[in-house]
């Protein structure tokens, strides 16, 4: 079997669009709310939480023989928070400002339902190599939706797109004001709702009844 | 006493776990079908984050501060784990959640066929963990602000749980477009309430 046969990339590529875990599975939908009111803290936080996903995947997936089932989910805890830690350290470190921003919420990785639901349902039951993938794709799935959400709530509560003026002054002379409501919470859950909405129209087959 | 009283006002309306900031949202989601359930997750919730509050904090202002080790020994008054806080609250709520897990199936067999599944996954609903992390940012004066910080919280997520899961009883007989329904809707009416929530923002208490 190849590095990356049709089952692996299945694997991938399932969880950017048809088998997403945000939109399609629900899982770690606190943090898609809460970072999204910027673009530049949606994009660290999606790099985070794909790294973390990855790297638990594999370290439980290599582990999966050895920890006995009553205790798993203190293990995969433990290991996470780990990860995490380190995530939360080099961010101190390298991007500051950003970590700020994402205050609690890096912390909140923990506890991100993917993580969990991932370990469970995946690692624990598959290779190293696969569970990376896994990892990996799940990762970007959750990390496209945030951007998708920080793009539209920057552009259009106020005006920029990573901290650049985007609209020009000339809309605002003829009397364009930035929608404020963009940037409270609220409006995260609204524009998530459309983005399930256009997913939904598009694949029938996920439509609930 | 005016301070637990405040705190615990905040903490129900102000800074709603849920509609301010999105903290146990997964469950929320998910347990939100029908209003005995959300009820009793909702006061399982509520007990976990009262009784692992305090612990944490006394583990944050006595082991892991910088300088909070000094009552052992003068000398380690330099020392600063606060970098392991993550790793010991997860641990303190896991096992609490084991904990709690074992001895409601031992007492309260049929609570715990009810709850079924909901006890464990209670150990990584991000409200319970969030709730410790904003302790540790909000740096209250003593334990017993602490525990009611979290009494609050509880109470928040439980209304909100519960309100939710009597609309999305009624939302049954409503006719809503075929892609929007089911999740889609759930998260426009959470917004909704959000907003309507946001109004007690402006409260100073």
């Amino acid at each position: 079997m190849g590095l990356l046969s049709g089952k692996n990339k299945e694997v991938l590529v399932g969880p950017l669009s048809k088998n997403n875990p945000v939109i399609v599975q629900m899982l770690g939908i606190c943090s898609a709310l809460a970072v999204t009111s910027k673009l530049e803290p949606s994009i660290v936080m999606a790099l985070s939480v794909t790294a973390v996903v990855a790297f638990a995947n594999v370290i439980i997936s290599l582990l999966r023989n050895t920890i006995p089932n009553r205790i798993r989910i203190i293990v995969q805890l433990v290991v996470v928070a780990a990860l995490v830690t380190i995530v939360s350290e080099v961010l101190k470190a390298f991007a500051y400002d950003v970590n700020k921003q994402l205050s609690v919420f890096v912390g909140l990785i923990i506890t991100n339902c993917i993580l969990m639901g991932r370990l469970e349902a995946f690692a624990l039951g598959n290779g190293p190599w696969e569970s990376f993938l896994d990892g990996i794709g799940n990762g970007l799935g959750y990390g496209i939706i945030l951007v998708i959400i920080g793009f539209f709530r920057e552009l259009l509560g106020s005006g920029t797109l990573l901290g650049f003026q985007v609209i020009p002054q000339a809309f605002y002379d003829f009397g364009y004001v930035n929608n404020g409501l963009m940037i409270l919470p609220p409006m995260a859950l609204i524009v998530v709702a459309v983005i399930i909405w256009v997913h939904r129209s598009r694949n029938k087959d996920l439509q609930e009844n | 006493m005016e301070e637990l009283l405040s705190t615990f006002v905040r903490s129900i309306f102000v800074e709603n776990m849920i509609f301010a900031y999105y903290l146990g949202m997964c469950s929320f989601l998910a347990v939100s079908k029908n209003v005995k359930t959300a009820l009793g997750l909702g006061m399982a919730v509520t007990f976990i984050l009262v009784c692992t509050l305090p612990i944490n904090y006394m583990l944050e202002n006595y082991v892991l501060k910088e300088g909070a080790l000094s009552w052992l020994e003068p000398q380690f008054a330099g020392v600063n784990l606060s970098f392991l806080s993550l790793l010991i609250f997860i641990a303190i709520i896991a096992s609490f959640t084991q904990l709690v897990e074992m001895v409601v199936e031992k007492f309260a067999p049929a609570l715990y066929s009810s709850l079924g599944i909901f006890l464990p996954l209670i150990a990584v609903n991000c409200a319970i963990l969030g709730g410790s992390l904003f302790m540790q940012q909000k740096a209250f004066s003593n334990v017993g602000v602490a525990t009611v910080y979290g009494l609050g919280s509880g109470i928040g997520w439980l209304l909100a749980i519960v309100g939710m899961a009597a609309i999305r009883e009624k939302l049954a007989y409503s006719d809503i477009p075929k892609p929007l329904k089911g999740l889609g809707i759930t998260f426009i009416i959470t917004g909704l309430m959000g907003i309507g929530f946001m109004c007690f923002s402006g409260l100073n208490i």
